[in-house]
């Protein structure tokens, strides 16, 4: 691939979705529009561009789609979870009143896997939630993803890495070779695509957000204004959940570390609203 | 050092097994079916057991069975390593005192998240 087709291929991913590739990444960017150009009946990279860019929508979607990376697992990394479990929800339900709905996002859920990890987790939570309704809601750039995600259906290697087998047992079928997380599973998640560069001014405000494992293709000023759409939309005392490897340090000020839990991100406080403050204190 | 107890009838398996969980710090014994195995937990338990289903002589929901009626037989935590992919033979296990399940073929990510499931990882 040429160098003016990696350099178009590099600015369009980066102004339609913020992800940032180098031009060292020319093999992958090769690798994941191959199979574009077969199916397409496409002559090569630049012509695929020349049609995304010229407002062929389909076209530039199956680029995003082809470009986004949708690696996750049932539970992956295991502590957020943990700390779902153990002191989003316990501080959540002391906090607001009793039938209030609490209202979760997973930011870029890929194939789903997050959302339905936070299912089973509510689902063991059920005594202490007393029947106090909870949304999932969970959002990605990339439709072929998104479609995959509401379709329940997983492979054996994927619910191999981080479901427990007794989670398997409880929840999935098997169709054929792959299995099938149960309807009523999927009916808890509301999945839709949603751009995180886009304004999410329609969504509400949540209790909690996860946006795992996606910032880290994203340079420093793009993180910056994701953080600030995301303070935004998330309740003064709520709780955001970033990846191992992503941070607010250095990045964001609408963010600080829950005092116990430093791997938990809060939102940080205004000197006016001290009854806020005092919330998470 | 964990000391984990390779089940299968296959050298091959055995060879892959023993090197992923070499590589998460187990000391490994082997053995070519149930029989053999029983030979093994009764001079030492391991602190896990990665067990295949069909094996000739024991195979290994008999050898599972009788490993959870023995003196200290309780305490490795089994992980079933087989073939059987069906439900019903993946409760079945569970239901007789396995602690969890690969279905084959397998790779170290699914080893490392499976005996990470069981508290060895």
């Amino acid at each position: 691939m040429s160098a003016p087709v990696i350099l178009r291929v590099i600015d369009f991913i980066n102004k339609a979705a913020g992800i940032v590739l180098t031009t060292e990444k020319a093999y992958f960017v090769e690798a994941r529009l191959s199979p574009v150009l077969r199916e397409e009946g496409l002559p090569s990279i630049d012509e695929l561009m020349t049609r995304a860019e010229r407002g062929d929508r389909r076209l530039a979607q199956r680029v995003i789609d082809a470009l986004t990376t949708n690696e996750t697992f049932f539970f992956r990394d295991k502590t957020p979870f943990e700390h779902f479990r153990n002191v989003i929800i316990p501080e959540l339900l002391a906090r607001r009143p009793a039938g209030k709905t609490l209202r979760i996002w997973c930011a870029a859920c890929s194939s789903g896997q997050e959302p339905y990890s936070l299912v089973m987790v509510l689902d063991e939570l059920k005594a202490q939630l007393a029947g106090r309704p909870v949304e999932i809601h969970a959002s990605d750039i990339s439709e072929a993803i998104l479609s995959k995600a509401k379709s329940g259906i997983f492979n054996q290697f994927e619910v191999q890495r981080g479901l427990p087998t007794k989670m398997l047992l409880q929840y999935f079928q098997k169709v054929g070779d792959n299995w099938q997380i149960s309807p009523e599973v999927v009916k808890r998640v509301n999945f839709f695509k949603f751009n995180l560069l886009e304004e999410p001014k329609t969504m509400g405000t949540f209790d909690v957000i996860f946006c795992r494992n996606v910032l880290i293709y994203f340079d420093r000023p793009t993180r910056a204004k994701i953080f600030d759409r995301l303070a935004d939309r998330l309740a003064p005392d709520g709780f955001l959940l970033l990846g191992g490897a992503e941070s607010t340090f250095g990045v964001t000020d609408r963010f600080t570390s829950h005092p116990k839990e430093r791997m938990l991100h809060v939102p940080l406080m205004r000197r006016a609203d001290p009854a806020a403050r005092t919330a998470i204190a | 050092m964990k000391t984990c107890l390779v089940v299968d009838d296959s050298s091959v398996i055995r060879k892959v097994a023993r090197r992923i969980l070499e590589g998460l710090d187990f000391e490994i014994t082997e053995a070519e079916d149930g029989k053999q195995a029983m030979d093994r937990v009764a001079s030492k338990m391991p602190d896990a057991i990665l067990l295949d289903w069909n094996m000739p002589n024991m195979d290994g929901y008999e050898f599972l069975l009788k490993l959870r009626q023995m003196a200290g037989g309780d305490r490795p935590k089994v992980v079933f390593c087989t073939t059987e992919n069906d439900i019903s033979h993946i409760a079945k296990a569970m239901d007789s005192g396995a602690d969890e399940y690969v279905m084959k073929p397998f790779d170290k990510e699914i080893l490392c998240s499976k005996f990470g499931e069981v508290g060895l990882v």
